[in-house]
C-alpha cells in the first residue's frame, strides 16, 4: 500500500466538505476536525494506513502523531485493510441475551472466518465491537452507517446474500 | 395515564420534521425564553424543576448550570453529551433519531441560559445515520430562524454543532468527552478544575446528556414547579428507561419517576413481565456498571417494602441490597442467564473501555477479566473468588474517573449475591462448562 502516497487526495466535494468541517470549530481550533475528517477520509479510503493518517494531518495543519494517536484510541478506525463490507457485531451483554453469540457464531460459519479477518473474495471483514447503543433491539451489528437489529439465523442468511449479489 | 414529558408525541408521523414538530407545539419553549425571558430566569426555572442530570450520575441539572463560571470576554459552551455507551442504555438513541427537534428545542433554550454562542452535540460515531437526522434538523431550525444570527430578532446568535465520536466508551464521561472534542484521546482530565471553570478549550464549559437538555422545553412551558409536581420527593419528573433482557416487551419507555418495579416489569404498558415460560432471576436497574441485584431485591427492599423506579428507592440498602437508577439501562435476567458468564462478559468491556491512564483500572480491569475467564472456562480455584473482591476494591475509588467504580461494582455485586453461583462453577467444572448449563440455585428465582 505504500506506493499509493501520491495519490491520496480527497475528492473535489468530500475537499469541500473537509474544509467546510474545519470552520464548524473556533479559530485555532482546527484540531477538532480531526474525527469528522477521518470519517470522511475512511469513506472515501476504506481503511487508515498511514499515507491517510499523514494526509489527515496536512489538511488540518497538525502533526502525523497526532493522527496516529487518536486513530489508534478509537475502536472505529481500521488501521489494516478492510473488505467492502465491514460487519460490525456487538459482543456486549445484552446482545448475549438475545441469543448474540448463537447468530454471530452462525454468522462466522457462514462466511468461513473469525473475527478480525477478511473473506477470500475480499467482500466482508468481521470487526467484533463493544455495545452499540441498541440493546432491546438485538442482537445487532452495524454495516457502515446501517444497523442491523433483532438478528437471528435467518435474517443474518438474508442479509449475506443480499450483499453479496 | 402517567404524564408523557418527552415522548408524548414520538409516535406522529413526520415528528422528525420540523413541519410537524412545530405544529404540535414545538419550539415555541424557544420563543418564550428568548423573548419574555431572561437567561437568569430560565436556570431559575431549571433549578426549580429539581431535574436531575439523566446520564447517570444524577446531580442537579440547575445546579450544574449556576455553577458555569462566567468571566467577561471568555466564550462559554453547552455541550450535549450523546456519547451514549453504557451497555443496556439506548434511550438517547431512540429520542435522537425520533424527535431531533426536540434535542435541537432544548440546546437553543440551554445555551441562552448559559450565554453560549456556539454549542456541540457530540453523538458517538457508529451513530451517523442519527447524526444525519440531527443536521437536517439543524438546517431546518436555521431556516426558520430558530438558529443563526439573530435569533427570533434577539440580537443572539447561536450555532450547532454535530460532532461524531469514533467509537470508546469513555468519552462518555465529561472530561474525556472535552479531550476528545479538542481533537485528542478520550484520556480524563484531572479534576479540579472543573469543565464549569475551565472545560473545552479552556473555557467555562456545560456537559449535559442529551434527555437532560430535552426536558429543557417542557420546563420552560409549563414551569419548573409543574415539572416538580411529577415524579417523587427528589426524584421529580420522568425518565427514559431502555429496557432489554429477558422481557416480553424491550423497548424504551417514559416512566414518571416513583412508578413501581413490580409494574415497570409487570404491565403490559411497559416490560410485558419475564418472557413467557420463564422467571426472574436478576437485575441490573441502571446500566450496566450498577450494582446487579437478585430479582426479589429489585422487587423490594431488604425492609420488605415495595421498591420503586426513583433515584432514592432503588439506593435503598445502599450496595448492600440496592443498586442505582444510573442512566435508566434496565436489563432483566431469566433462570437460563448465566451470571458467571455475564459478570465476565461486563469486564471483558470496561478491560477494552478502559484508557489506560490510572493503573488501578488499567491493571485491574484486566485481571478480574482474567479471573473470571478461568472461573467460566471452569479452570478457577476457590480463593479466585476472594481474589476479585480484593481487586475490585483496589480499583473503587483509586481512579481518576468513574470507569473503575463501573468496573469494580458489577464484579462485587454478582460476588456479594450470587456467590453460590460462582463456587458452583470452580467445584463442578465438568458440568458448569456443558453449552448452555446454567447453576439453579435455591430462592433465587422469583
Amino acid at each position: 500500500m505504500t506506493d499509493t502516497n501520491t495519490k491520496i487526495s480527497f475528492t473535489p466535494e468530500r475537499l469541500a466538505k473537509a474544509k467546510e468541517m474545519i470552520a464548524r470549530y473556533p479559530d485555532g481550533k482546527q484540531k477538532s476536525a480531526i474525527m469528522p475528517i477521518m470519517h470522511l477520509a475512511q469513506e472515501q479510503f476504506a481503511w487508515m494506513s498511514q499515507d491517510v493518517m499523514d494526509y489527515v494531518a496536512s489538511l488540518l495543519d497538525i502533526t502525523p502523531i497526532e493522527v496516529y494517536e487518536v486513530a489508534t484510541f478509537y475502536t472505529m478506525f481500521h488501521l489494516e485493510p478492510v473488505g467492502k463490507h465491514v460487519i460490525e457485531y456487538c459482543r456486549t451483554g445484552p446482545c448475549v441475551l438475545m441469543g448474540g453469540e448463537e447468530v454471530f457464531s452462525h454468522l462466522k460459519n457462514k462466511l468461513g472466518i473469525k473475527k478480525g479477518e477478511t473473506t477470500a473474495d475480499g467482500l466482508f471483514t468481521l470487526k467484533e465491537v463493544e455495545c452499540l447503543a441498541a440493546c432491546g433491539w438485538g442482537p445487532c451489528f452495524q454495516i457502515r452507517e446501517k444497523y442491523y437489529m433483532h438478528l437471528n439465523n435467518q435474517k443474518v442468511d438474508e442479509i449475506i446474500e443480499e450483499l453479496s449479489k | 395515564m402517567a404524564t408523557k414529558i418527552l415522548t408524548e408525541h414520538i409516535s406522529t408521523p413526520g415528528i422528525e420534521t420540523f413541519e410537524v414538530y412545530r405544529k404540535k407545539g414545538g419550539y415555541t419553549a424557544v420563543e418564550k425564553a428568548i423573548k419574555k425571558m431572561t437567561p437568569d430566569e430560565v436556570v431559575e426555572e431549571v433549578k426549580k424543576s429539581g431535574v436531575r442530570g439523566r446520564g447517570g450520575a444524577g446531580f442537579p441539572m440547575g445546579m450544574k448550570w449556576s455553577f458555569l463560571a462566567k468571566p467577561e470576554g471568555i466564550p462559554r459552551y453547552l455541550v450535549c453529551n450523546a456519547d451514549e455507551s453504557e451497555p443496556g442504555t439506548f434511550k438517547d438513541h431512540y429520542l435522537m433519531k425520533n424527535m431531533p427537534h426536540l434535542l435541537i428545542e432544548g440546546m437553543i433554550i440551554s445555551s441562552y441560559a448559559l450565554g453560549a454562542n456556539k454549542s456541540f452535540i457530540y453523538v458517538r460515531g457508529e451513530l451517523m445515520y442519527v447524526i444525519r437526522i440531527l443536521e437536517k434538523a439543524i438546517e431546518e431550525a436555521k431556516a426558520a430562524g430558530f438558529l443563526g444570527k439573530n435569533i427570533l430578532g434577539s440580537g443572539y446568535d447561536l450555532e450547532l454543532v454535530v460532532h461524531p465520536g469514533g467509537g470508546a466508551y469513555i468519552c462518555g464521561e465529561e472530561t474525556a468527552l472535552l479531550e476528545s472534542l479538542e481533537g485528542k484521546r478520550g484520556n480524563p482530565r484531572n479534576k479540579p478544575p472543573f469543565p464549569a471553570v475551565k472545560g473545552l478549550y479552556q473555557s467555562p464549559t456545560v456537559v449535559n446528556n442529551v434527555e437532560s437538555i430535552a426536558t429543557v422545553s417542557w420546563i420552560i412551558n409549563n414551569g419548573g414547579e409543574a415539572y416538580a409536581a411529577v415524579g417523587v420527593g427528589k426524584s421529580t419528573g420522568t425518565k427514559l428507561i431502555s429496557a432489554s433482557g429477558h422481557i416480553k416487551n424491550p423497548g424504551v419507555y417514559e416512566i414518571t419517576l416513583g412508578l413501581s418495579c413490580d409494574e415497570f416489569l409487570n404491565s403490559d404498558e411497559y416490560c410485558g413481565g419475564v418472557r413467557a415460560g420463564h422467571r426472574l432471576k436478576a437485575v441490573v436497574a441502571g446500566g450496566s456498571s450498577v450494582p446487579i441485584v437478585p430479582g426479589a431485591l429489585f422487587l423490594k427492599t431488604a425492609n420488605g417494602e415495595d421498591r420503586l423506579m426513583s433515584y432514592e428507592s432503588l439506593s435503598d440498602g445502599g450496595f448492600v441490597s440496592g443498586t442505582m437508577l444510573g442512566s435508566g439501562g434496565f436489563i432483566a435476567f431469566d433462570e437460563t442467564a448465566c451470571i458467571v458468564r455475564n459478570t465476565w462478559n461486563f469486564s471483558r468491556f470496561y478491560e477494552h473501555e478502559s484508557c489506560g491512564q490510572c493503573s488501578p483500572c488499567r491493571e485491574g480491569t484486566g485481571w478480574m477479566q482474567k479471573v473470571l475467564n478461568r472461573i467460566e472456562h471452569g479452570k478457577g480455584n476457590m480463593s479466585d473468588i476472594d481474589l476479585l473482591v480484593d481487586v475490585s476494591k483496589k480499583i473503587e475509588g483509586n481512579t481518576i474517573c468513574p470507569l473503575g467504580d463501573a468496573a469494580a461494582w458489577p464484579v462485587a455485586s454478582a460476588i456479594r449475591h450470587f456467590r453460590d453461583e460462582f463456587e458452583w462453577h470452580i467445584k463442578h467444572p465438568l458440568e458448569a462448562t456443558k453449552p448452555g448449563a446454567v447453576y439453579m440455585g435455591d430462592g433465587v428465582l422469583v
